[in-house]
C-alpha cells in the first residue's frame, strides 16, 4: 500500500482539520458547559402530571441567578403557565412528553431539545436579548404537528 | 517490475489533484467555521 | 452480456426501483406545492402520508432495488454466471423484499402508517406495517447472502487469489448491511411487532430509537457505497485509465465496515437517555468514517488528472478540458461527485456534537440528504442506468437518448441546486423539517425566515417542479431502454459494462481477510454500544403505550 506524497499531504491536512474540529467542540462542550441538551432522568409517562416537578409546570425562581422552566409537551401543545423569563439569568429547561416524541425548540437560540416520553430532557440557557421568542416542535408528532408552537417572553 | 510500478506512482504529476482536494478542504473548513460561529452567536 | 437468466433478475430489480421512483418523485412534487400553500390536499390524503410515501419509496425502495440490480449485474459480470442456487435465492430474496414493500406501501396509502420512514415509537402504526418492513429487510438479506454465496464459490475455485475489485466492494457493502440490519431486526421483531399487535402493552422508546439509529447510519452508507463502487471501478474505465490504487480502494472500503456502524448516536445528539460521554465517543468514531471519503476524493481527482495528462494536458488545470464531458455516463457521475463536496461538509457539521443543535430537525437536514443521497447517490444511479439497462436488454443507447439524458441530468442539477440551497438556508434560520404548510400564526420569526432571496417556499417549489420534470424524462429513458429502443444489431452498437482494470499485484492479502474486519467491527460496536444500551435497558422508565396521532 503506497501513498502518493500529495495524498499524504492531503490526508494529514484532512486529519488535522478533523482533530481540530473534535478538539474545539470537545473542549467547549466539556470545560465550558456547552454540551447539547440531554439528561439521564426518567419519569413514568403515564404519571407526568403528578410527578415533581411536572405537577407544577411553569417558571420557578431557584435562586438569584437561576430559574427553572418546566414544560410538558403533548400532541399538539406545550403545557406551562405563561413562560416569562429574565434575560441574563440562567434558565434550566426541563421538558418531558406524555405521549409521542416531540421537540422543544426555541427559535434563534441553542435550545433545540428532543422530548422523549419516559425521559426528562434538560438544557441550560441564558438569553442575552429581551424579546418574544417562538417555540416550536420540529419532530413529527402527528396531524397537528405544524400547529404545535408557543412563545416565551424574555424581559 | 512490481516495485517499479509502485515508484511510478510518485512520478505522476498530481499537482492539479492536490490543488483540487485542498479546495475541497477549504470548503469543508469554511462551512464548518460558519456554522460554529452561528452556534456561538446563539 | 451476462447470462440471460441473471439479466432477468437484474432487470426486475430495476423495474421495481423505477416504479418506486415514479411514485416517490410525484409525492415530492405534491409536497413542495403544499408547503408553498399553492395546493390543498384532498381530505383523504394527508401531508404526512405523502411525506411517508416519498421517504419510503425513494430512500428505501428505489435505492435498495436499484443497488441489487447493479450488484447482480456486476457480480455476474466479474465472477461469472450464477449457479442455480444463487439464482433461486436471488429470486426468493427479490419476492420477499417486494412483498414487504407492497405490504408497507399499502398500509401507508390507506392511512394506517403515517409514521414516516423512521417510524419512531410510541407512534404506533398498524402491526402489518412493521411486518412489511421486517419482510423488506429479510428479503434484502436473502438476496445479499445469495450474492455472498456466489462470491464464496469463486473464492473456493480461485484459492489464494484476491477477488476482482467489483466483487470485493460488493461483498464489503453487503457485510456492512448485514451487520447493520441486526439493530433494526431486533427492534422490529422484539419491540414493535409484539407491541403493535397487542402482545405487549408498552415499548422502551429510547432503546427502540437507539436500535433504529444503529441501523440508520450504516443505511446511508448502504446507499453511498454502491455509488462509490461506480466511482472507483466504472469512472476510470470511462476516463481510459486503470483503477488508481487497488489496495487503497480496498482499504477505503474496509474502513467503511469498521466505522460506519458504531456511530448512530450522532443522530441522537440532542436527546436524553444517552450520556454526553457516549455521545462524544460516537462523534469521534463518526469522524473516523470521514477518512475513507477523504481518500476517495483524492483518488477521484487523481483519476481525472492522470486521464487528462495521458491525453496531452499540461499545466495545473489543463486536464479539466480533456475530461470526456460529452459522455453522459461520465458527466452525470461527475456532477454527482461535485454535489457530494458540500454534502459531505454538511455531514461533518451535523455530526459535530453541540453544533448539531443549530441544524437538528431543521430544513437543513432535508437539504443535506438531497445533496447526499438525493444527488450524489441518485445521480450516480442515473449515470449507471443509462448504460446498465441497455446492457441488460441488448438495446441501443441511441444518440437522441444520450441528448435526452443530458437534459435530464442538467435539469436535476438545477432543480436540486435551487431546492437544496433554499432548504439549507431556511434550516440555518430555524425552519423545521417534516412540517406541512404553517406560519405559526404569522409569527414574525417565520415571516423573516421565508422572505430571503433564496430562503423561501417559492424557490423550493420551483426547484421541486424542475426535479419532477427531470424525473419524468428519466422514466421515459428507462421505459425506452427497457422495452422500445432499437435492438443492438452490430457489435459497435452494443452497450458495454465499463469496468476498469485494477492491478492487484501489490495489494496485501489481509485486506480480503474478512475475519479481521468483521472482528474489529464487532469490537468497535461493542465498545460504542454495550454500556449505553445496557443502561437504557437497566434504567428504563415505565414503557410507553401506543399512540395514533394522525
Amino acid at each position: 500500500m503506497h501513498l502518493h506524497k500529495f495524498e499524504k499531504i492531503w490526508l494529514i491536512f484532512g486529519i488535522v482539520a478533523l482533530v481540530v474540529f473534535l478538539g474545539v467542540v470537545g473542549i467547549t462542550a466539556f470545560s465550558h458547559d456547552h454540551t447539547p441538551s440531554g439528561g439521564m432522568d426518567t419519569i413514568d409517562p403515564e404519571q407526568v402530571s403528578v410527578t415533581a416537578p411536572f405537577d407544577n409546570p411553569g417558571v420557578h425562581q431557584l435562586d438569584d441567578d437561576t430559574y427553572e422552566a418546566v414544560i410538558i409537551a403533548k400532541a399538539f401543545a406545550y403545557e406551562a403557565q405563561e413562560l416569562r423569563v429574565p434575560a441574563g439569568k440562567e434558565i434550566i429547561f426541563k421538558v418531558t412528553s406524555t405521549d409521542v416524541v416531540h421537540s422543544f425548540t426555541i427559535d434563534d437560540t441553542k435550545v433545540n431539545m428532543m422530548v422523549i416520553p419516559g425521559q426528562i430532557t434538560t438544557r441550560k440557557y441564558t438569553f442575552s436579548e429581551p424579546g418574544t421568542y417562538l417555540i416550536l416542535c420540529n419532530e413529527y408528532c402527528g396531524t397537528g404537528h405544524h400547529f404545535m408552537y408557543s412563545e416565551i417572553e424574555v424581559y | 517490475m512490481e516495485k517499479k510500478q509502485e515508484h511510478e506512482h510518485d512520478h505522476l504529476d498530481l499537482r492539479g489533484t492536490l490543488f483540487s482536494v485542498m479546495v475541497v478542504g477549504a470548503i469543508i473548513v469554511g462551512m464548518w467555521v460558519v456554522v460554529y460561529l452561528m452556534y456561538m452567536g446563539r | 452480456m451476462i447470462a440471460a437468466k441473471d439479466s432477468k433478475i437484474a432487470i426486475w430489480n430495476i423495474i421495481v426501483a423505477y416504479s418506486a421512483f415514479l411514485i416517490g418523485t410525484f409525492m415530492g412534487l405534491l409536497q413542495v406545492f403544499v408547503r408553498n400553500d399553492a395546493l390543498g390536499l384532498p381530505a383523504w390524503l394527508d401531508y404526512y402520508q405523502v411525506l411517508t410515501v416519498h421517504g419510503v419509496l425513494l430512500a428505501l425502495i428505489f435505492t435498495t432495488f436499484f443497488i441489487f440490480g447493479f450488484f447482480t449485474t456486476g457480480m455476474s459480470k466479474s465472477l461469472g454466471a450464477f449457479g442455480p442456487k444463487v439464482r433461486l435465492f436471488s429470486w426468493i430474496g427479490f419476492w420477499v423484499t417486494l412483498t414487504g414493500t407492497l405490504l408497507a406501501t399499502v398500509l401507508i396509502l390507506i392511512g394506517e402508517a403515517s409514521v414516516l420512514y423512521t417510524f419512531y415509537a410510541p407512534m404506533q402504526a398498524n402491526g402489518w406495517y412493521y411486518v412489511g418492513l421486517a419482510l423488506f429487510v429479510v428479503g434484502t438479506l436473502i438476496t445479499s447472502f445469495a450474492l455472498v454465496g456466489h462470491y464464496m464459490r469463486w473464492r473456493r475455485a480461485h484459492k489464494g487469489e484476491l477477488s476482482p475489485l467489483f466483487a470485493f466492494m460488493t461483498v464489503t457493502t453487503i457485510v456492512m448491511w448485514a451487520i447493520a440490519c441486526i439493530g433494526v431486526v431486533i427492534t422490529v421483531l422484539f419491540q414493535y411487532i409484539p407491541w403493535a399487535f397487542g402482545w405487549t402493552d408498552t415499548i422502551n422508546v429510547e432503546l427502540s430509537r437507539s436500535l433504529f439509529w444503529y441501523f440508520g447510519h450504516p443505511l446511508v452508507y448502504f446507499w453511498l457505497l454502491p455509488a462509490y463502487i461506480a466511482w472507483y471501478v466504472i469512472v476510470p474505465k470511462l476516463l481510459g485509465v486503470k483503477v488508481f490504487s487497488d489496495s487503497l480502494a480496498r482499504l477505503a472500503f474496509v474502513l467503511f465496515i469498521l466505522f460506519s456502524i458504531p456511530v448512530g448516536f450522532h443522530h441522537q445528539l440532542t436527546e436524553p437517555g444517552i450520556s454526553n460521554f457516549w455521545k462524544y465517543l460516537q462523534v469521534v468514531l463518526t469522524f473516523m468514517v470521514i477518512i475513507p471519503s477523504l481518500m476517495t476524493a483524492f483518488t477521484m481527482f487523481a483519476n481525472f488528472e492522470i486521464s487528462g495528462r495521458k491525453k496531452g494536458a499540461t499545466g495545473l488545470f489543463g486536464w479539466i478540458r480533456k475530461l470526456p464531458w460529452k459522455d453522459v455516463r461520465f458527466t452525470s457521475i461527475f456532477i454527482a461527485m461535485a454535489f457530494f463536496i458540500p454534502g459531505g461538509a454538511g455531514g461533518i457539521i451535523n455530526a459535530s456534537f453541540q453544533l448539531n443543535e443549530v441544524v437538528h430537525n431543521t430544513l437543513w437536514v432535508v437539504g443535506h440528504f438531497h445533496i447526499t443521497v438525493g444527488t450524489p447517490v441518485a445521480m450516480t444511479f442515473m449515470g449507471l442506468t443509462f448504460w446498465l439497462i441497455p446492457y441488460l436488454t441488448g438495446r441501443r443507447f441511441t444518440k437522441s437518448m444520450q441528448k435526452l439524458a443530458f437534459v435530464q441530468i442538467i435539469t436535476w442539477s438545477i432543480g436540486m441546486l435551487l431546492m437544496s440551497t433554499a432548504q439549507h438556508l431556511l434550516g440555518l434560520l430555524g425552519a423545521p423539517r417534516r412540517t406541512a404548510f404553517t406560519g405559526y400564526g404569522d409569527h414574525p420569526s417565520t415571516v423573516e425566515w421565508f422572505q430571503g432571496l433564496l430562503s423561501n417556499h417559492l424557490t423550493m417549489a420551483i426547484g421541486g417542479s424542475i426535479l419532477f420534470l427531470s424525473a419524468m424524462i428519466l422514466i421515459y429513458i428507462v421505459v425506452m431502454s427497457l422495452f422500445l429502443s432499437p435492438k443492438a444489431e452490430r457489435a459497435e452498437q452494443e452497450v458495454e459494462f465499463p469496468l476498469a482494470e485494477s492491478d492487484k499485484s501489490n495489494t496485501p492479502h489481509f485486506l480480503e481477510n474478512w475475519k479481521i474486519w468483521i472482528g474489529i467491527a464487532f469490537a468497535l460496536i461493542f465498545i460504542a454500544y454495550a454500556i449505553p444500551l445496557a443502561q437504557m435497558i437497566h434504567n428504563a422508565p415505565p414503557g410507553s403505550f401506543g399512540f395514533r396521532t394522525w
